[in-house]
């Protein structure tokens, strides 16, 4: 049996990861619901936020919080990039061309981080304690980076719902050509939302790389994983793919502690597949 | 105000509209008739900027508009309330409102802007942290047409603002469209409604399939046999 402190720890650190997923999924989610195109590479633009955050703090030995700031300017200058380059040009193309499009943006990345910096994994040294309450011990480098997810997608509520931009960016999900007969240029609105989308990615890269450390195929454990919160929610609905990432951060982190790591995200991604057959749509199916 | 010089235009191998020509001056309230898939739509469109026209000009107080896009059509002054309504179904009517007044221009004088609309359509004053998409068909077009008036426009395309709606609504909204009218806002609208549309307009174009057949006064339009026939049902 196991002692229960450790379940309640579990569940602790599983909300605290669910966090910086919600941030990962809400970003990604962001840009299907305005644009219709899933960002395949959506993580491993993530991933070169971490590696910029790691170069400024570990490499340079700049503060941690201009890493920070480099992270999310550079996510936000990726999210203009990878929009005016690649997806601008075929937002009128099959869907498919779109998914495979971002899908071989995946595989550039991977390997051109791999050609620049090697399969190394680098890690940013903070000497951020580990605290105890009640019995728990918890990262204060996961509180933190708990606590900042939060912010941004406060950040990203009010923008979305108290700024004209914002609810233009919501208006156009729901209707682009009425959209523009008010006024607004989709392709701005389109351009906005893909800066904002890609300084998410930013954040959650400055915010990853205090827990975790980087390397070129980061991508692949967590992108599958966001994609299946945005999934599990339902493409494109923002509370969905909230409360997905905290069941799956739950599911992970503490089957984690009753079997495995690995049997965690066997049990969560079972859970997914049924999920599918039961609820399609996602947990909270939108009511138009 | 505005000037529409033989415009042709059309969706891919087909054309809708064949060298329409059609004129609004300030203060008008111009209607265009005629059957379905006369065209009517595709003109609107033109004007409004979602459809580039193949040939014909296009000039709005002095400004050549044939082919620019609809977000710099808007701000212009013309505001176009499409057919079946396309409000926000997600936003509250609050936001619809707010989208209404994007434009920079709009922004400066929303809250007066807000009174206005308030003051004609009370019921969206009630209405406001509802969603868009739970109101009646009737309330729908009042917000579609409350939406158009944020803009500050000078210009109002209405397309076909009756369509679906029960009669009773029916003519509560054309006696809402007279009330925008007085305002002191120039209108071209779009009807199949012909009857209830000559009532409340100067002028009226006749458009089938693609083509000006007839034009003049309201009153005289109306009295035309085959317009009575065809269209008025008398």
């Amino acid at each position: 049996m196991i002692d229960p402190i450790f379940l309640v720890e579990a569940a602790v650190n599983g909300i605290l990861l669910g966090g910086v997923l919600a941030l990962l999924a809400l970003g990604l989610n962001l840009i299907f619901g305005v644009l219709d195109i899933v960002w395949i590479a959506y993580v491993d633009l993530v991933m070169l936020c971490m590696y910029a955050a790691y170069f400024v703090v570990q490499v340079y030995g700049w503060p941690v919080w201009v890493g920070g700031v480099a992270a999310v300017v550079l996510g936000l200058f990726l999210g203009v990039a990878v929009h005016v380059l690649i997806i601008s040009p075929i937002l009128s193309s099959p869907p498919i061309n779109q998914l495979l499009a971002t899908g071989g943006l995946l595989f550039f990345l991977q390997s051109f981080a791999t050609f620049l910096w090697t399969t190394d994994h680098r890690t940013v040294r903070l000497s951020l304690p580990v605290i105890e309450i009640g019995g728990m011990f918890l990262s204060f480098a996961r509180l933190i980076a708990f606590a900042i997810s939060i912010l941004a997608m406060l950040g990203l509520y009010l923008l979305l719902k108290h700024t004209y931009i914002g609810t233009a960016i919501r208006a156009v999900a729901q209707d682009r050509d009425a959209m523009a007969l008010m006024g607004a240029n989709p392709r701005r609105v389109y351009l906005v939302t893909s800066a904002v989308g890609g300084a998410m990615a930013g954040v959650a890269g400055a915010l990853l790389i205090i827990q975790y450390s980087v390397h070129p195929y980061f991508g692949a454990a967590f992108g599958p994983l966001t994609f299946m919160i945005c999934v599990l929610g339902g493409l494109g609905n923002m509370v969905g793919a909230f409360v997905a990432s905290f069941v799956m951060s739950e599911i992970i982190s503490i089957g984690g502690v009753t079997w495995s790591t690995e049997m965690g995200y066997v049990v969560a991604f079972a859970l997914f597949i049924v999920m599918m057959f039961i609820r399609p749509g996602g947990i909270l199916v939108r009511r138009d | 105000m505005l000037d529409v010089t033989g415009i042709t235009a059309g969706y891919g191998q087909f054309t809708a509209l064949w060298d329409v020509t059609l004129r609004v001056t300030a203060g008008e309230a111009v209607a265009v008739v005629g059957p379905n898939g006369a065209g009517k739509t595709t003109l609107m469109r033109v004007i409004s900027g979602l459809i580039a026209p193949r040939t014909g000009t296009l000039v709005f107080q002095g400004n050549a508009l044939g082919g620019r896009p609809p977000h710099e059509i808007v701000a212009h002054g013309i505001a176009h309330v499409p057919e079946g309504r396309r409000i926000f179904p997600l936003l509250t009517v609050a936001e619809n409102l707010k989208m209404g007044a994007f434009l920079p221009s709009a922004r400066s004088d929303f809250t007066a802007s807000l009174d206005r609309v308030h003051r004609l359509f009370p019921v969206l004053a009630e209405r406001h942290r509802q969603r868009a998409g739970s109101l009646s068909g009737g309330e729908q077009q009042m917000l579609a047409l409350g939406r158009a008036l944020m803009s500050r426009p000078k210009l109002i395309l209405l397309d076909e603002p009756s369509l679906g709606l029960a009669p009773v609504m029916v003519l509560r909204l054309f006696d809402l469209i007279r009330q925008v009218r007085e305002e002191g806002y120039t209108i071209l609208v779009v009807e199949q409604n012909v009857r209830q549309v000559l009532k409340i307009v100067d002028r009226a174009y006749l458009l089938e399939v693609g083509r000006i057949k007839m034009e003049g006064r309201a009153e005289a339009l109306g009295e035309q046999d085959f317009v009575r026939k065809a269209y008025v049902g008398l």
